[in-house]
Order: structure tokens, then C-alpha cells, then sequence
């Protein structure tokens, strides 16, 4: 048994010092999830625009989700060596504020910002949004809900795969979305969708899992999803529906944090983020809606997608006060029989 | 005397049972141990071997006190009547185990090895595995290994119970050529009055956990005062 | 048969690792209560955690009671027929689901049973209208019984090769017909392992998540570790979170103990080196249902494995095994899963080497044979601690200490190894007995101990073991997603990770070239781990 001892201390050191290796230049600590800082994400392109002009080092520190983003945030306090939280959403921001940990980002030019529903916020700055929407296979759906309400009282063998409020955003979106259009009507909407459910998942993935697998004709997503599709595979067999009511829109947002080591930098990145060498890489990596205008012009599929007449955002205090009553809520009627 | 085996109230308890021996095994001689199944003839020879660790009362081999010592620490070779070798080690490996449990070997303990399985008739069989012998010639290895051994006392469970019974009478030979060379005292659990005949000089008759009767074999087998012995011998 | 010492180091050894879970989980759990949530939990136990308490039971006691019914049959054909064709690969394929991610498990199996799979789709050809749903229940514990009849299908036909080869012997010559070798010799040594086996899988489906969660059709299937997710990383309760660990350990914990009553002894003495040979089992209806049995679970088996095969292959390969991101991620998950594997190794070892040590007491008080029964009890609930708890509590714990992502990577192996400890345990603890039950008296007579005692007869023989538990452990962590989640930094994906992120950028071909890939990793360790079984058929 002791021969194994060593293997094990080795393959340990091994594995511990690969991570050690940071230089020792000015570095902004950007935390953030793990999608935007994927090889196909904002991410590369993102770090290696802002480095030409800031003579820094950017150093991404990602976790699953926006969600997991503030847990993270949460669990490292005050002394976190985070510089800019940049992924959380706007149903996060009242949560995120309540923290503490985050300071006003003072620039004006946040003004600039132009996103539907006018959101604009003195801590957050928003980077990109999207419009939730129910995206269906052209294949097998030909006659797609055109409103919440057909969705809700369709044909019960057309089935849909949605996200499940607990544990994922798009599946918070889907219920506030409800909420907003149909009040203390809610409870009896979803008795109703529910027939038309086919599984809540987890998260977002499972369900586009199963979506493009041909097992689901609908799925909960973004206006923006289609996009992907249209660009990266030349394909245009899935499809947002549009809504007649509106749609509920999500802003992704980045703040600096209080305890941040480079603060100017941090505001410099704050800038940069809303300027076009940002802005441009975002609908093509994140498939989400660039915050202001682009230098160059959005690929054609872009002028393809659903343009929501109506959005939809509640306060993030309401969200914040309401949330754990409408989950409930939304438990009660879905586990019905 | 004082080289041979000796029990000084020896008591155990496992279980429900409870076993009492008090005995002593002349030194040089070949005592055979009889009995019923399940009368402790396995315990008694555990006990001497350091198997199991007695209660109270005293083991003395040679005259020493080894009441409390590991099995390796005892004079003693063993022969049971199956699992004798590793069955995944080659012979000569397994005997020279015998000799150094670590495996160092100088070359007159490698040769020793070579002349013991001579000595068994298993000349030239180092590099078999057990897997590939009958069961005499596994028998006959662990014979090997008790010579290169070189312990006063040889402890043998039912050795041949495994043998036909032509194969029993030429290793009951050669147990007792090897013993006249040697002059080893040997203890052999046998189920047989013939082995008893033999091969013993004397004879244990054990009965739920005692020894019943001490003898010289020929008085061992003849006497019909015990129903158990005689159901035994008979049998 | 044991020296003093020997005694004593295995003891030491035994309260070594004793002490050293528990203060791996208690720090978690401490750090976690220590820390100052501000949001007061009122809501602790509510008619929503009963509902779901009772589901979770529900549905695990149900998928248990299919899994091992449903395994026994298969094992007992396996066990009969030797000689199978393909019957190594088989066995080999029963290893494959556990080191799956189980989000690609569940993808697989809607290939073949969803409403767009192959069986509706055969339906539709006769004639039936509607597609039939698995969504709910049926999807639950159809998922569960696919990755859980092989590891019991596999578990129970070591037990049943165990069995001396007498006994195929005498009851062939005692012209004992099928039902009778099944009541009086297959059934007695299933019956020892099974407590152990239907406990390891109850455990497993008491804790699922994901499958409950995407095949289970809506939030009336909630499993607590779903609750314990949400209030973790979703509410962020600490405390509540840990409550619902509680009541998740102790209620499946008082089942656990319900069920291991039964004797779990195996005093099986087979002859080494010995090939079982079977003499039943010769006619043409036994033939018939043995054939059938294993066919019928090699169907069910392969071909949610295939279609993940098949989707596998329309993604690009060559260029994402040539990916450095797969490249990292591959070293990353190797480096995990090898350090996992070992200590998972040595702790069972370990806590093997105790119990012996105890077992070999000829009177062992009451706080020998209670630590003995701690050990064992330890040794398995320890799957039943949330990973998500571990890794928050940690991370809380190693945070003032420096750069999480420096300590992540053991942290993670160690929780894996947690994870991975009552399968090993149940791969080596009866091959360790078998083994001193051959060589301990012969071991101890003639002083063989120490390093000597491990090189020339212990390692020669538990090589196999050892090696299968290995890979067992490795196939384990290499698919586990869940103990990276919190960590997750770009310094650490693993493979599953790699996966997880393809599907959640779109790239849902690569995720799928990803998840083949990874399947084609574990059934080469599962190879490394059934090595030489070929061998010994011929030996």
C-alpha cells in the first residue's frame, strides 16, 4: 500500500501546479461564466482586444452560470480578488446589490446603453440582452402559438420542453413572463401549459438537448437562438414564434466590486464594454443582442428574428420579494394531477 | 521429554465449545491424533501452531515457552491437507518461501531447494506452478518445504485425506523415511486406523475438546474400553 | 493469525481513514453552518419536503426492486454459460453506463424510448397513434434501472462465480434440475451480496438529480438532492441546505441499516486457479431463456449506447481529439480520475485491513466490533453526502488560504473518491477475504510479512482486483460532472465539463462527439479492468 503513496503525491502536485503560472503585470479579474469564456464565446476575442489598449492582463475566472456567478461571489465575501462580475441578469440585480459587494460604476456613458424597456442602472452596466421565446422546429411544427395564450391553451400533443425556475434562469424568465401577462391568473395558465410540457429540466441545455435531438418540437430559448443556426449551420429550420402579448426580456449586466484591486481598470473594461470592439463580437458568440450600435453590421439573420413589439421586465426588488411565492405557486399548479 | 511437545492445561473457548488439554508428545516419535469430527483434534494442532492463542495454561516445544508467540515464531512445520503452495508461485519459489520469507536465497539454500525435491521425487520440478501437479506431487512439495525448513516439530492435518489410497501407503513412506532421517517429531491428524498403524510410535484419542487416551499405538488399537474409540477404529 | 502489530497498524490504519472522512466531510458541513447566511431559514420542513422526501424514497425503492430483480436473471444466465459468445463483452458493456454522464445516458435513452425513438417510432409503423410517453415515472426509473441492472448484473455474477466449483459439481451429479440449483445454490449466495448491492443502488437513486429532473416531466418528480441543489446554488441557504442533507442521510441511512440486517457474510471457499465449469443448464428451455435473458439485456443496454455512438459520429473527430481544449480537458479528467482511483484504492484498503484486523479478535469487544460496523456503515453512506455541500464547504474552508483553484483539483479527487468508495469497497473487500482465507495460515506459519508478504502474495493475486476497482473508481470520477461544477474555473475542466459547455454554446455535434469519446475512454478502462478474465478461461 505505501508504494502508492508517491503516485498519488505526485499525480497531486501535478495537478495542483498546473494552475500556478500568472504574470505579474497589471491583471483586471474578471468573473464571469463558463460559456462566454469558451473557446466559441465573447470570451478569447473579448481578452484579446481590451489587452491591446489596456497594457494589462485579463485573467477570466468562469463558473457554470449567472446564478453561480453571485453564489461565487457571495462565498468570497469582501476579499474576493474578483475586479468585474460581468453575466449576472437583471432578475440577480437586487440580490447583487444586497450583498454589498458591489459599488456604483459612475460612468455616463452608460447612457449610451440602449436596450428595450430602457433598464439603465448606476452599479450595472448592461452588455447584451434577449428576449426569451419559445423556438420551435419548422420540421414538425407548422403552425406555431403566435401568443402566450395559444401556447398555453394549444394542442396538448405538441409538446414543449421548459426550464425549471429553481435552478435555471430561462426557467425564472418562462414564469415571470407568465406572471406578466397573465396576474394572479398565473396558477391556472400553467394548469393549462402544463398539459403541453413535456419535461422541465435543469437548465437550458437539457432542454435544447432534447429540442435539436428531434424529441420536442418547442423549447424554451431566445428570440436570438435561431441566429446560431442561420449563421453557424446555414440552417433555418428553427424558429422563434412571436408573441403576440410581448416577450420577457433578459439583460446580462457587469459591475465593478467594491474590494476590486483595479478599479480604473475595471471602469476602463466598463468602457470598452460598451464600445463597438466589444459590442461587435457579441451576437455572433454569445447569440445575444448587442447593448449599442455595432461598427460592422450584424449578419443577415439578425434582420430575420422575431422583433418583440412588447417587452416585458419586472423590477428586480419585486422579482426579489416575489419569487420564492411564485415559485410556489408555479410548484403547486405543475404538480397537479 | 523435554524436547518434545508438552500441554500444560491448555484451555480455550470459542464459541460454545470449551476444550481442555493436557498432554505431552515424546520428542522424535510420530503421534498420530484421532477422533469424531468436531472433537477438536484441528483446535488442539491450531494451538501448537499458534493458530489460536490458548485461554490460560502453558505450550512448551523443546522446553520452551511459546504460549504467546506468532506462528512463525514456533519450531514448527505444517503440511494441511489442501492449500499448501500459492497456488499463483512456482515451486521452487514456494519452497524457498520455507526457507526465507522475504526470498533471500544463497546458493546452498537454492541447492538445498533442488536436493529437497529430489529427496520428494520431484526432481527438476522448480519452475512447475501448483496448478499443473496432481495432488501427491503437491503434497510431496510441502513435504519438501518442511525438509528445507529444518524445525524440530512437523504438524500435519489429514495430509493424505485428499489421496487414493495407493498414492497414501508410498507418501506415508516417504513421511516416514524422511522422519527416520531427520528425526523430527511429527504430529499427524489422521481419520484412518491404518495410517495409525503405520506410521505413529504413539496415539491421541480426542473427544469433545479432551484428549480421551494417551498410548503406544499397539495398545492404542487394541484397547476396546472407550465406545467412541471403538466406533472409531471400527469404523 | 495476525501479529500484535500487524493487528494494531490495521486498526491504525482503519481509524486513520475513519478520522480522515470525517473531518473531510464534518469540515464541509461546519463551514457551511459557520457561515452567516443573514436570511433566516424559516421554512425548513414544509408539506413541499415531505412530498418530496416521499417521492424520493418512492421512486428510488421502486428502481432498486426492477434493478436487482431484473439483474438476477441476467446474471444467473451469464453465470451458466460460460461460454457465451461475445459473453467478455458483454460484461465489459455492463461497466459503460456508470462512467457516462448521466445527462448523456438520459440522451441516449430518449433516442431509443422517447417520443421520437426508435420503439415509437416501430409503433407508429403497426398502427399506434399517439406516441408513448415516458416522461414521468416510467422515464425515471427506466433510466435508472439502465444504469443500475449492470452494475447489480455484474456485482451478483461475482458472487455467483464465487461459489466453489464443487458445487456445479455435485449438483449436476446430483441431478439437481434448474430450480433446485436455483433454490439451494444460486439463490443462498445471491441472497448474501444482495442487501449490499440493492443498499449501493438505492443510495444511488436516492441521491439522482439530473435524470429525475429531465425525464421526470415536471416538478411533482423532485428528488431532495434537488432541493439541497437549489438552496445551495440557486437560494443560496447554507443552513437549509444542510438540513436537507440530514434528513437525506439519516432517513436513507435507517433504510439502509433496515435492509443490511440480513447476514452479509460470504464464506465461499473456492480453489484458486480453478475455471468454473457448468453442467446445468443443458436443455433446450433453459438455453432458450438464458439466451433470451442476456440478448434482452444486451439489447436494452446497447442501444441507447448506440445511438449515442451514432451521434457521436456525425461530429468531426479527428479535429476534437486534436482540440488542445479537449487536449487540457482530457489531461485534466485523467489526472482526477487517477488520483481519485488511488486513494480510493488505499482507503478501502485501509478500512479492509481494519475490519480483518478486528474479524481476527478471538473476542472482540463491543467498541472493536462497533468501530468494525462503523467502518463498514461509513464506507458506503458516503455516497449519500451531497457533493454540491462538500464542494461549497470546502470552497469556504480553502478560500483564506490562496487561490481556490489550486486546492480544486485534489478537492475534486477527493470527493470522487467518496463517491467512488462503496463500489470499491464492494470489488475488493471480497476478494481480500477470499484471498487471506487461502493464505493467511500459510502466510503467518512460515513468516511471511511486510513487503514481502505484498509483493510475492498479495499483489500477485489482487492484481485483478485491484486493477478492476481501479478502473471502476477512475470510469466513476471520470464522469462525474457534479464536484467540478463549483470549482469550475478555466484552469479546471474535465471532460463531462467540455461537454456540458459545448451543449450550453449551441454546439450541440461536438457535445455529442464529446460524450462518444468519453464513452470509447471508459470501455477502455473497463478492458484494463476485466484484463486477463480472457485468460484465466484457458488458464
Amino acid at each position: 500500500m505505501r508504494r502508492f503513496i508517491p503516485f498519488i503525491t505526485a499525480a497531486a502536485a501535478a495537478i495542483c501546479a498546473s494552475s500556478f503560472a500568472q504574470a505579474q503585470e497589471k491583471t483586471l479579474n474578471l468573473y464571469t461564466y463558463e460559456s462566454f469564456t469558451s473557446e466559441w464565446g465573447p470570451g478569447p476575442k473579448v481578452k484579446e482586444a481590451f489587452e491591446k489598449t489596456c497594457g494589462c492582463k485579463v485573467n477570466f475566472v468562469s463558473v457554470s452560470d449567472g446564478v453561480a456567478l453571485l453564489t461565487r461571489l457571495k462565498l468570497e465575501g469582501p476579499k474576493s480578488d474578483a475586479d468585474i462580475a460581468l453575466g449576472l441578469d437583471t432578475n440577480l440585480i437586487s440580490e447583487a446589490k444586497s450583498t454589498g459587494l458591489f459599488e456604483p460604476h459612475g460612468l455616463d456613458n452608460a447612457v449610451a446603453v440602449k436596450v428595450p424597456g430602457d433598464y439603465s442602472d448606476d452599479t450595472f452596466v448592461p452588455y447584451d440582452y434577449g428576449h426569451f421565446a419559445v423556438v420551435y422546429d419548422t420540421k414538425t411544427l407548422k403552425n406555431p402559438p403566435k401568443s402566450l395564450k395559444e401556447l398555453v391553451e394549444g394542442d396538448p400533443s405538441q409538446k414543449i420542453a421548459i426550464e425549471d425556475p429553481r435552478t435555471s434562469t430561462p426557467g425564472l424568465g418562462l414564469l415571470l413572463w407568465v406572471k406578466s401577462v397573465y396576474g394572479d391568473k398565473a396558477p391556472e395558465a400553467w394548469a393549462k401549459l402544463k398539459k403541453r410540457v413535456l419535461t422541465v429540466t435543469p437548465g437550458w441545455s437539457e432542454a435544447y438537448g432534447l429540442f435539436t435531438k428531434g424529441e420536442v418540437p418547442m423549447v424554451l430559448s431566445y428570440t436570438t437562438s435561431p441566429a446560431y443556426h442561420m449563421v453557424e449551420e446555414k440552417s433555418e429550420q428553427y424558429q422563434a414564434a412571436s408573441f403576440s402579448e410581448g416577450h420577457y426580456i433578459q439583460i446580462e449586466v457587469a459591475g465593478i466590486l467594491k474590494g476590486a484591486h483595479e478599479k480604473d481598470l475595471a471602469r476602463q473594461f466598463l468602457k470598452f464594454m460598451v464600445s463597438p470592439a466589444f459590442q461587435n463580437v457579441i451576437p455572433t458568440t454569445n447569440w445575444m443582442m448587442p447593448v449599442t450600435k455595432t461598427s460592422t453590421p450584424l449578419p443577415d439573420a439578425f434582420s430575420k428574428l422575431v422583433q418583440p413589439q412588447k417587452t416585458f421586465l419586472m423590477g428586480s426588488d419585486e422579482v426579489a420579494k416575489n419569487r420564492q411565492a411564485w415559485i410556489d405557486e408555479w410548484l403547486a399548479a405543475m404538480s397537479l394531477n | 521429554m523435554a524436547d518434545g511437545i508438552l500441554l500444560e492445561k491448555v484451555e480455550l473457548k470459542l464459541g460454545t465449545k470449551e476444550f481442555r488439554f493436557d498432554c505431552a508428545i515424546p520428542a522424535g516419535t510420530v503421534t498420530a491424533m484421532t477422533g469424531p469430527s468436531g472433537s477438536g483434534k484441528t483446535t488442539l494442532l491450531n494451538l501448537i501452531a499458534g493458530f489460536e492463542t490458548a485461554d490460560s495454561g502453558s505450550i512448551r516445544i523443546a522446553g520452551d515457552d511459546v504460549s504467546r508467540k506468532h506462528p512463525s515464531e514456533r519450531p514448527i512445520s505444517l503440511v494441511f491437507q489442501d492449500n499448501n503452495l500459492f497456488a499463483h508461485l512456482d515451486l521452487f519459489t514456494n519452497i524457498g518461501l520455507g526457507i526465507s520469507p522475504s526470498l533471500k536465497l544463497s546458493p546452498e539454500d537454492r541447492k538445498s531447494i533442488s536436493q529437497a525435491l529430489e529427496r520428494v521425487g520431484l526432481g527438476g520440478f522448480e519452475k512447475r506452478m501448483p496448478g499443473t501437479l496432481s495432488g501427491g506431487e503437491r503434497q510431496r512439495s510441502a513435504f519438501a518445504r518442511a525438509l528445507v525448513r529444518k524445525k524440530p516439530v512437523l504438524l500435519m492435518d489429514e495430509p493424505f485425506a485428499a489421496l487414493d489410497p495407493g498414492l497414501r501407503l508410498s507418501m506415508a513412506n516417504l513421511l516416514l523415511e524422511l522422519h527416520k532421517e531427520t528425526g523430527n517429531t511429527v504430529l499427524i491428524v489422521t481419520h484412518d486406523p491404518d495410517e495409525v498403524s503405520r506410521l505413529a510410535d504413539h496415539a491421541l484419542f480426542i473427544d469433545h475438546g479432551r484428549i480421551l487416551l494417551q498410548a503406544q499405538a499397539g495398545e492404542f488399537l487394541a484397547r476396546r474400553d472407550i465406545p467412541a474409540l471403538t466406533e472409531f477404529l471400527s469404523g | 493469525m495476525l501479529t500484535g502489530a500487524e493487528r494494531r497498524r490495521g486498526i491504525g490504519y482503519g481509524v486513520g481513514s475513519l478520522v480522515g472522512i470525517t473531518l473531510f466531510v464534518g469540515i464541509a458541513v461546519a463551514a457551511l453552518f459557520s457561515w452567516d447566511a443573514g436570511t433566516a431559514s424559516g421554512r425548513l420542513f414544509t408539506a413541499y419536503t415531505w412530498r418530496i422526501l416521499q417521492f424520493t424514497l418512492w421512486q428510488a425503492a421502486l428502481s432498486t426492486l426492477l434493478s436487482v430483480t431484473l439483474a438476477l436473471p441476467v446474471a444467473m444466465a451469464l453465470a451458466r454459460r460460460p461460454g457465451f459468445p461475445g459473453r467478455i463483452w458483454i460484461i465489459r458493456l455492463m461497466a459503460l453506463p456508470m462512467g457516462l454522464p448521466v445527462l448523456i445516458g438520459a440522451l441516449g435513452l430518449i433516442g431509443i424510448w422517447g417520443r421520437q425513438g426508435i420503439i415509437n417510432s416501430l409503433m407508429l409503423k403497426i398502427g399506434v397513434e399517439q406516441p408513448v410517453s415516458i416522461y414521468g415515472l416510467s422515464g425515471i426509473l427506466l433510466a435508472h434501472v439502465f444504469f443500475n441492472l449492470p452494475l447489480a448484473a455484474r456485482l451478483l455474477l461475482a458472487a455467483l462465480e464465487r461459489q466453489p466449483a464443487e458445487y456445479w459439481l455435485l449438483s449436476s451429479s446430483l441431478g439437481m434440475k434448474p430450480l433446485s440449483v436455483f433454490r439451494f445454490i444460486e439463490w443462498p449466495a445471491a441472497r448474501r451480496v444482495m442487501p449490499g448491492i440493492a443498499g449501493l443502488i438505492f443510495m444511488l437513486c436516492a441521491t439522482s438529480f439530473t435524470l429525475v429532473l429531465v425525464l421526470g416531466g415536471g416538478p411533482a418528480a423532485t428528488t431532495l438532492e434537488v432541493a439541497i441543489y437549489q438552496s445551495l446554488r440557486f437560494d443560496f441557504d447554507p443552513p437549509r441546505a444542510i438540513a436537507l442533507a440530514f434528513l437525506q442521510i439519516g432517513i436513507t441511512a435507517a433504510i439502509l441499516i433496515g435492509i443490511s440486517l440480513f447476514p452479509n457474510a460470504d464464506d465461499a471457499g473456492a480453489i484458486a486457479g480453478r475455471v468454473t465449469r457448468r453442467f446445468d443448464g443443458r436443455t433446450i428451455g433453459t438455453g432458450i431463456w438464458d439466451t433470451l435473458a442476456i440478448l434482452l439485456a444486451t439489447l436494452f443496454l446497447i442501444l441507447p449506447l448506440s445511438s449515442i455512438v451514432f451521434a457521436g459520429m456525425c461530429a468531426n473527430l479527428w479535429s476534437l481529439l486534436t482540440s488542445p481544449a479537449f487536449l487540457r480537458a482530457a489531461w485534466t479528467s485523467f489526472t482526477i480520475a487517477i488520483t481519485a482511483g488511488l486513494l480510493t484504492i488505499l482507503i478501502s484498503l485501509a478500512i479492509i485491513s481494519a475490519r480483518e484486523a478486528i474479524a481476527d479478535m478471538k473476542r472482540p469487544g463491543r467498541t472493536a466490533r462497533g468501530f468494525s460496523a462503523l467502518l463498514g456503515g461509513m464506507s458506503s453512506l458516503v455516497l449519500l453526502v451531497p457533493p454540491v455541500v462538500l464542494g461549497t464547504g470546502w470552497f469556504l474552508m480553502v478560500r483564506p488560504f490562496g487561490d481556490v483553484a489550486r486546492f480544486a483539483p485534489l478537492l475534486v479527487a477527493i470527493i470522487n473518491m467518496l463517491m467512488a468508495l462503496p463500489f470499491v469497497m464492494r470489488v475488493l473487500s471480497p476478494a481480500v477475504e477470499t484471498h487471506r482465507r487461502r493464505t493467511a495460515r500459510l502466510s503467518a506459519s512460515l513468516g511471511i510479512s511486510g513487503i514481502s508478504k505484498l509483493w510475492r502474495i498479495d499483489l500477485p493475486i489482487l492484481a485483478r482486483p485491484l486493477l478492476t476497482a481501479l478502473s471502476f473508481a477512475m470510469a466513476l470520477s471520470l464522469g462525474d460532472l457534479g464536484a467540478v461544477a463549483l470549482f469550475g474555473s478555466s484552469d479546471l475542466t474535465t471532460l463531462p465539463w467540455l461537454v456540458y459547455s459545448r451543449l450550453s454554446s449551441y454546439r450541440t455535434n461536438d457535445a455529442d462527439g464529446l460524450a462518444l469519446i468519453l464513452g470509447v475512454i471508459c470501455l477502455m478502462l473497463t478492458m484494463l479492468g476485466t484484463a486477463g478474465q480472457r485468460e484465466a478461461k484457458h488458464g
